[in-house]
């Protein structure tokens, strides 16, 4: 118990932290607030009830991270006030929470309540949290009615059949609520709510209610009952659904408003599942149809996204699709709006894999086609970033004779970001077309990034090499590229000769020790001696990196009288890599006179540390 | 005969001053002062939706606002400065702290919340009130000083015991770096979580809990400059339908837009204009046809433009010509070049609807306001003036008059001031109070107070002789 006596040195930490919950400091509070767990277990569950709590529930004017914090504390202080016998102590704090104007903090307090519901036993629940949820629910202000949406959920299932009654009561009244803020609050948690319904309810008193907030004067109303439709769909037998769900469903997806008929298309494949096989191909492929050519570009994307249709009946899905969705997805290639292409070339390649190879090289082939010649870049660069699914299907070949020009054309993108785009995908197109492909064709473009004038460029350029030695071998690296990167190393331009150290910083380890020793080492050395101080820092940290590839004689050999030469550079970071390099790789005597400062250093410190130990 | 009009629905002919403030050296005096600092300079008036509250901005950056109290008065509940004047470096512009526009937000709990906006910045503010005080510290007395460590024994948890109200404006958001030009309206829609701001090309849409991010739904910068046109002037959402928005443009046409069509609305679904009569055209025909204002009525089926000389009323059903239009000052007519030497012809009137919508009043020169009735198309002009306040008694009609003047009271076109101008006004959602800003004097008049201060119940009375 926190009642020490004489002074108590224990106590005062924690009587800071008490007096920092008013402190004139925002983070001060906040920090003390943290520690909220601290100073109850100080104080015990006794005085956290009578005097902690009704404190914390009058001190909502603090400000909104502070109070946040106390939101998500008092979800987990059931233990501090005594178990779940006196759980019921923590709801009035949380209920002034829960009509907070912050939306965050009220939604924080309500995860809370919700949490501790669990806590009360069914008749605390009853006794205790059931009229909090109903006090919200018929409060004043929108901001405790928007609350108690949230509430109905979690106790509806652990009450008697009367208080069921007035709870489905309360919630159909707030659903025709004045503001709209309670009937967006109504209309996202009433799937939520169906679900803890008996299904004779959901019928009898949640389908009306859906069916309004479904055609509510709102936009923002409506676009919200749809999540709702999809739930609720689930939960009804499919015998019903064409009855009670799907006029509404029908209605939400030709709305006037394009943010509900975005709703729709966004929510789609939840909706094909909810809803099952057979009213999905009768009834949402039309929908799906309209969609697909709505008049708002938004809509478009949202629906393009899904033209796979995962959830439609096995054995109809090629037919529906090619019949039904095809001829709306050449429209959508030729499209104006540049989002809604390239939604569609990100999932374009995908329907490869359902209609097979015929159908991929008659009717898909074209289209892709058409869209790696596209106007913006990233559409061409989705269409590129799923070629893997074609491949699969009908193999790369068919399609490299309109690749390559479109690769060409990325990597020569005036903007650096299509161009960096492009270079991830380079691996990946490199191991599909092959290595006599890629020697053709794609090689000196990977070399041409190596001296592009932008470092990010550059640097992606290196570890593309990487890379692509991984994938095509030690032998090839021999051959292609490390005679050009080596040719580098004579530039006249620094950046392109630090190219060079780059790239065999990337590629040491790959192409192993041979390579490295025989061609690579030799260069470094050699331009450990170059004009510029930032080659000769580089070298020291690429002698540093390859290191390890090397062996033991090399390194003493060659490597070891570099770096002590370059450490007595004249160049401040040129000294300080090559000590870093020389003492990172653990393979010298090191000389004295290099650590005289660091022992001064270090007999400072001692000293510092024996003097605070003597009092 | 004029015709008899109702005191509660018709004209504020019986309008007595209620109070009169003066903004000076950035307090509150109830004199007058003669030198008027340019910071005190009112530049928005706007009541709440209850009508309690009455808030105003001025050139300083401060809102100050007005609680109404039982009695009937205003009194000032809260002052605070909501914008600072900043200094763009980029592009090397100095940012001015004048409160272009204030909207209030519906009320959520028992704070009030408001948005006020500058040329660039749009601020949402949390009007509260705090009456208890936290008590008692562990470490310190109520001083302040520190206690002997050693007489702690016990903790103490703070205890909360009332104090004097106060009332506390804190920034809740701040939705800044969306505009490049100058923010001219700002409007909360009907689903009360979202809200527009225009600039002079660009209107864009908020969440008012998303700071940063919005969307653009109208823009018409051309791509060259040279080819530009027209700006917005005014943008103002439907008071109930969410999907309604009207903005206005220098050319004097009125554009209802309908968000549910596209994300964008770049292309109206209404455009209000009326064809102008090429005989009439002159010089000045495109400026004072510059809509300054737009407002909806509160039924929400019309709309009220105020131009340079007139305001009128459109019914959302028919766009090739108002339905009324009232002559504000059809006497400055002749006038126009002068006007437009001294720039008095770009002054941005504002103009208002009464509680039911059967009146409208706008502002005009030489502290004149005006009102108009349109049942009875009776009109009235009336002065907010100190010397004219101080009676306590029953506003005066004005008359200006163009030549000879007939009666003893009438003004002369020529004698008139054009520096004292009424630009903002403001009118009680539901009783005929009036706020009118004049310079850096707001008025408020009631119409027909009895001697408690109440509101009178409606009766009959006969207007003043014409």
């Amino acid at each position: 118990m926190g009642t020490g006596t004489g002074g108590d040195d224990s106590l005062y930490p924690i009587a800071v932290l008490i007096d920092e919950l008013r402190n004139e400091d925002v983070q001060l509070r906040l920090n003390s607030i943290k520690k909220l767990s601290t100073i109850a277990l100080a104080l015990g569950v006794e005085r956290t009830r009578t005097e902690l709590l009704p404190f914390l529930t009058d001190t909502i004017y603090d400000e909104d991270e502070v109070l946040l914090a106390l939101a998500e504390q008092l979800g987990s202080f059931t233990v501090l006030v005594g178990g779940p016998e006196f759980v019921h102590c923590l709801l009035p704090p949380l209920e002034s929470l829960a009509t907070v104007e912050e939306t965050v903090v009220r939604d924080k307090a309500v995860e809370s309540l919700r949490k501790i519901s669990q806590e009360h036993s069914p008749v605390d629940l009853e006794v205790h949290f059931v009229p909090l949820v109903k006090r919200l629910a018929s409060g004043d202000w929108f901001t405790s009615r928007t609350s108690a949406c949230g509430l109905f959920g979690v106790c509806y299932p652990r009450v008697s059949s009367t208080v069921k009654a007035e709870i489905r009561q309360h919630f159909r009244t707030l659903c025709s609520d004045d503001t709209p803020m309670v009937r967006r609050a109504a209309s996202s948690k009433l799937g939520e709510f169906a679900k803890v319904l008996e299904l004779d309810y959901v019928k009898s008193d949640i389908i009306p209610l859906f069916t309004a907030l479904a055609s509510d004067e709102q936009d923002s109303v409506r676009l919200l009952a749809v999540e709702a439709g999809v739930s609720i769909a689930a939960l009804l037998p499919q015998e019903d659904l064409e009855d009670l769900v799907m006029p509404t469903l029908r209605q939400a997806a030709e709305d006037k408003s394009w943010r509900v008929r975005y709703m729709v298309a966004d929510k789609f494949s939840e909706l094909q599942k909810a809803v099952g096989p057979e009213i999905t191909k009768n009834d949402l492929v039309p929908a799906f149809q309209n969609l697909l050519k709505d008049c708002e570009a938004e809509v478009r994307t949202a629906a393009a996204n899904k033209v796979k249709g995962e959830v439609l009946p096995e054995d109809s899905r090629e037919t529906i699709i090619m019949t039904h969705i095809l001829p709306c997805v050449k429209e959508l290639v030729s499209d104006t709006n540049q989002h809604v292409k390239s939604a569609l070339a990100s999932v374009i390649m995908g329907l490869s894999t359902i209609l097979g190879k015929d159908n991929t090289v008659e009717h898909l082939l074209p289209l892709f086609l058409v869209q790696l010649k596209d106007e913006y870049p990233e559409v061409r660069l989705n269409i590129i970033s799923n070629l893997d699914c074609v491949n699969e299907v009908i193999g790369i070949r068919q399609l490299s004779q309109s690749l390559l020009p479109a690769i060409v054309e990325l990597a020569e993108d005036a903007k650096w970001r299509v161009r960096l785009a492009i270079i991830e995908y380079m691996p990946l197109l490199a191991g599909q077309l092959g290595v006599e492909f890629f020697d053709e064709k794609l090689n000196s473009l990977c070399m041409a990034w190596l001296i592009d004038h932008v470092y990010a460029i550059r640097e992606a350029a290196t570890c593309n090499l990487m890379k692509l030695v991984e994938k095509f071998g030690a032998e090839w690296a021999q051959n292609t590229i490390v005679p050009k990167v080596l040719g580098m190393a004579n530039d006249s331009n620094y950046l392109h000769r630090m190219t060079t150290l780059f790239c065999i910083n990337a590629l040491s380890e790959v192409c192993g020790q041979e390579i490295t020793t025989k061609h690579m080492l030799p260069v470094v050395l050699k331009m450990s001696t170059d004009q510029v101080a930032n080659v000769r820092f580089n070298v020291a940290r690429c002698l540093q990196k390859i290191g390890p590839v090397l062996d033991s004689s090399a390194l003493q050999a060659e490597v070891k009288p570099v770096l002590e030469k370059l450490a007595t550079d004249q160049d401040m970071d040129v000294k300080y890599f090559a000590l870093e390099a020389i003492s990172g790789m653990y393979l010298f005597n090191l000389p004295t006179y290099i650590f005289s400062e660091t022992f001064s250093f270090s007999s400072i410190l001692f000293f510092f540390f024996s003097f605070s130990l003597s009092p | 005969v004029p015709p008899a009009i109702n005191s509660t629905v018709g004209l504020c002919t019986t309008c007595r001053p209620m109070q009169v403030f003066t903004k000076t050296k950035s307090e509150i005096y109830l004199f007058f002062n003669l030198v008027c600092d340019p910071a005190d300079v009112i530049s928005t008036v706007e009541f709440n939706q209850t009508g309690e509250f009455l808030a105003t901005g001025d050139k300083g950056g401060r809102v100050v606002i007005f609680q109404r109290e039982p009695q009937g008065e205003y009194n000032v509940y809260s002052t605070f400065q909501s914008h600072e004047p900043e200094f763009d470096y980029l592009k090397s512009l100095e940012i001015e702290e004048k409160i272009n526009k204030i909207r209030w937000l519906p009320p959520h709990n028992p704070a009030h919340f408001l948005l006020s906006t500058n040329d660039k910045t749009v601020k949402l503010w949390k009007v509260s009130e705090k009456d208890k005080r936290a008590e008692g510290y562990n470490l310190r007395d109520e001083e302040g000083r520190l206690k002997d460590l050693s007489t702690i024994t016990t903790l103490q948890v703070p205890v909360l015991r009332p104090m004097d109200l106060l009332v506390e404006a804190s920034p809740r958001r701040v939705f800044a770096n969306a505009h490049a030009y100058h923010i001219n309206s700002i409007s909360v829609n009907s689903d009360c979580e979202t809200y527009l701001s225009a600039d002079d090309l660009r209107i864009n849409l908020w969440h008012l809990n998303i700071t940063d991010r919005s969307f653009n739904i109208v823009d018409l910068k051309p791509e060259n400059m040279e080819d530009l046109s027209e700006v917005i002037t005014v943008a103002e959402f439907h008071p109930h339908h969410c999907h309604l928005l009207a903005f206005s443009s220098s050319t004097g046409t009125t554009r209802l837009c309908d968000m549910r069509a596209r994300a964008l609305c770049d292309q109206h679904a209404k455009l209000f204009e009326e064809a102008v009569d090429p005989s009439r055209r002159s010089f000045f025909s495109e400026i004072v046809s510059s809509v300054s204002d737009v407002k909806f009525s509160h039924s929400g089926r019309y709309l009220l433009t105020r131009d340079y000389l007139t305001v009128k009323v459109w019914d959302l059903n028919m766009e090739n010509k108002p339905v009324e239009t009232y002559q504000v000052h059809d006497y400055l007519q002749t006038k126009l070049c002068s006007l437009y030497e001294s720039d008095c012809i770009f002054d941005k009137f504002e103009c208002t609807w009464n509680g039911t919508d059967s009146v409208i009043m706008t502002g005009a020169y030489n502290n004149y306001f005006r009102m108009f009735d349109r049942a009875s198309l009776r009109d009235v002009t009336l002065e907010a003036s100190r010397e004219v306040c101080k009676r306590r008694a029953v506003l005066q009609p004005r008359r200006v008059c163009v030549g000879k003047k007939r009666k003893e009271t009438d003004v002369s076109v020529d004698s008139l001031d054009f520096r004292k101008k009424i630009l903002h006004t403001a009118w009680h959602p539901k009783e005929n109070i009036i706020a009118i800003a004049a310079s850096n004097n707001l008025y408020i008049f009631q119409d027909r107070l009895t001697p408690n201060g109440h509101h009178n119940m409606p009766e009959i009375q006969s207007a003043p002789p014409k």
